[in-house]
């Protein structure tokens, strides 16, 4: 008896288990419909409860805790279950590209609007900036608010930089500013590419008191949350080079019709409002002193 | 098909990713299997008090998480950590401190497991061949030598499957510690997934020739015995 009871139990788990690790595109799709399913059942159950909105966004988002702060307002305004994948731009991206999330919100205007001439996306509505700054040792770069002096100072003296190389938001931005400079980062031996998220950038940088190119929100949680000091400072900041815009796009409905494009609407009508643009203006300020993001939605930047 | 895995194996830094998870792979074995057989044969060999708990420790350093034992070298490490000044933070060397601290439990608790079960038949033999200790222990890691081989492919196989401890030990810094693991990891994180595929096919490629030296050496052994 207690054998049939485990082997009932072992089989269960494994079925749990194919599910979850279904991989191919029919199975992924069932998986939806049974989760939109469930969603129905639950909406009947309680109201104001409508269901799942799956997003793609960058690791600077959830970094910082602005989505964490932004979710159970969400919810409580319309009634959507906010998740999120925090990846680099490129992959949230490409996540919205397969149709596996309802909705992205990045920082990079020009693949964004790639996503969307490619037809994988509806509409980008800016959302908010935030802005990136250069950190470092103090010697022997003096803080400026220039940024390509600063960045050719790195290559003229070879010192040590700790890049993303990831393809992520950050790590265009800081391809870019080379490009603009036309200098190639691979002619300083110093340069290296860590290939991880901005934490573990900054981390390294510090360990290799190296310069590093990172968002203002990163930087600021993890100089105050890490269990050691940083020995790193803000070296560069200010620019208007260095301003990091953030865009919210439905993926597209016509390419997707199981995607949850009323949820994915919903939040772009949402974060763009009047209310919802004031919250972020002021998210950090209890925390850093300072506003992370600086709303400006309904412009078109 | 072809053309395409041609295209993927010539690039610089897949190349590059091989020959760093090849000399990591190699040396953390090495290492691993010379420290995890001398231990696992000793703790066979003698008894001592407190010997129940050093096999328990073993056989609980034998799953240790690996980003736990990452974590562990990294603090251990790092510029402001007590071995700081050899600069070991984000090296293959680092890289195969961690390894060896993986890799070398598992080697000694699986010895110690097989050389509990055949060892003492083998130096009752020996001793009433009137063999000496050091015939006796020769004797005794012949007789396990298949063992032996399958505990070094077992090594091998964790150490050039390893992610999480050499991310945080190497850095995944490009064409310097930069493994296949973490690029395929790497490269999964910017949407890419062709090449991931193709530097899977690659481990598994890798896996699979290992196995086969290590089955020829199996059979040589065999064919020795019949004469």
């Amino acid at each position: 008896m207690k054998k049939k009871v485990l082997a009932v139990l072992v089989a269960a788990a494994m079925c749990v288990s194919l599910a979850a690790c279904g991989g191919n595109g029919e199975e992924k799709k069932e998986e939806k419909k049974e989760t939109k399913a469930a969603t129905e059942e639950q909406k009947e159950d309680k109201a104001g409860d409508k269901g799942r909105l799956m997003m793609a966004t960058t690791t600077s988002t959830e970094d910082t805790g602005l989505l964490d702060y932004l979710k159970p307002i969400f919810k409580e305004d319309t009634g959507w279950d906010l998740e999120w994948n925090a990846v680099g731009t490129g992959e949230a991206l490409k996540m919205g590209e397969n149709g596996d999330v309802d909705v992205v919100l990045v920082h990079a205007k020009a693949s964004e609007e790639e996503f969307i001439a490619n037809g994988f996306g509806v509409e980008r509505f800016p959302v908010m900036y935030n802005d990136f700054v250069v950190i470092g040792p103090k010697e022997p770069i003096a803080k400026t608010d220039d940024i390509n002096a600063v960045f050719t100072q790195i290559i003229n003296d070879q010192l040590p930089f700790v890049s993303r190389g990831d393809d992520s938001g950050t790590d265009k931005k800081e391809k870019k500013i080379w490009e603009n400079l036309s200098l190639d980062p691979a002619s300083d031996p110093n340069y290296i590419e860590s290939g991880q998220g901005m934490g573990a950038t900054i981390t390294m940088a510090d360990e290799q008191k190296a310069y590093c190119l990172t968002d203002r929100g990163t930087w600021l949680k993890q100089s105050k949350d890490a269990t050691l000091e940083s020995e790193l400072e803000i070296v560069c900041e200010g620019d208007a080079n260095l301003l990091n815009q953030y865009g919210v796009i439905a993926v597209s409905p016509e390419k997707y019709p199981e995607l949850n494009n009323e949820g994915a609407n919903d939040f772009i009508e949402w974060i763009c409002s009047d209310k919802i643009q004031k919250l972020i203006g002021e998210y950090g300020i209890d925390e850093y002193g300072q506003a992370l993001f600086t709303p400006n939605a309904g412009t078109d930047s | 098909m072809l053309e395409w895995l041609k295209s993927v194996v010539s690039d610089a830094g897949i190349i590059s990713a091989v020959k760093v998870t090849f000399i990591m792979a190699v040396s953390s074995t090495a290492i691993s299997s010379v420290l995890g057989i001398l231990f696992g044969l000793l703790l066979e060999r003698f008894s001592f008090p407190g010997k129940k708990i050093i096999v328990r420790i073993n056989r609980t350093l034998m799953g240790v998480p690996p980003v736990v034992a990452g974590l562990v070298v990294y603090l251990l490490i790092m510029r402001r950590g007590p071995l700081g000044p050899l600069s070991l933070l984000f090296t293959i060397k680092g890289m195969v401190i961690a390894q060896v601290l993986i890799i070398t439990p598992i080697i000694s608790g699986m010895i110690y497991s097989y050389a509990r079960k055949s060892a003492p038949s083998i130096r009752a033999f020996a001793v009433t061949m009137g063999a000496t200790r050091w015939q006796t222990a020769k004797l005794i890691i012949r007789e396990l030598r298949k063992e032996i081989y399958f505990c070094m492919v077992t090594g091998f196989g964790r150490s050039i499957s390893e992610v999480g401890a050499v991310m945080l030990v190497g850095g995944n810094i490009k064409g310097r510690t930069r493994t296949m693991t973490t690029t395929i990891s790497l490269l999964k994180s910017q949407g890419i997934f062709t090449e991931g595929v193709a530097l899977g096919i690659l481990l598994l490629v890798m896996a699979f020739i290992l196995q086969w030296i290590c089955d020829l050496l199996q059979k040589e052994g065999e064919e020795d015995e019949n004469y």
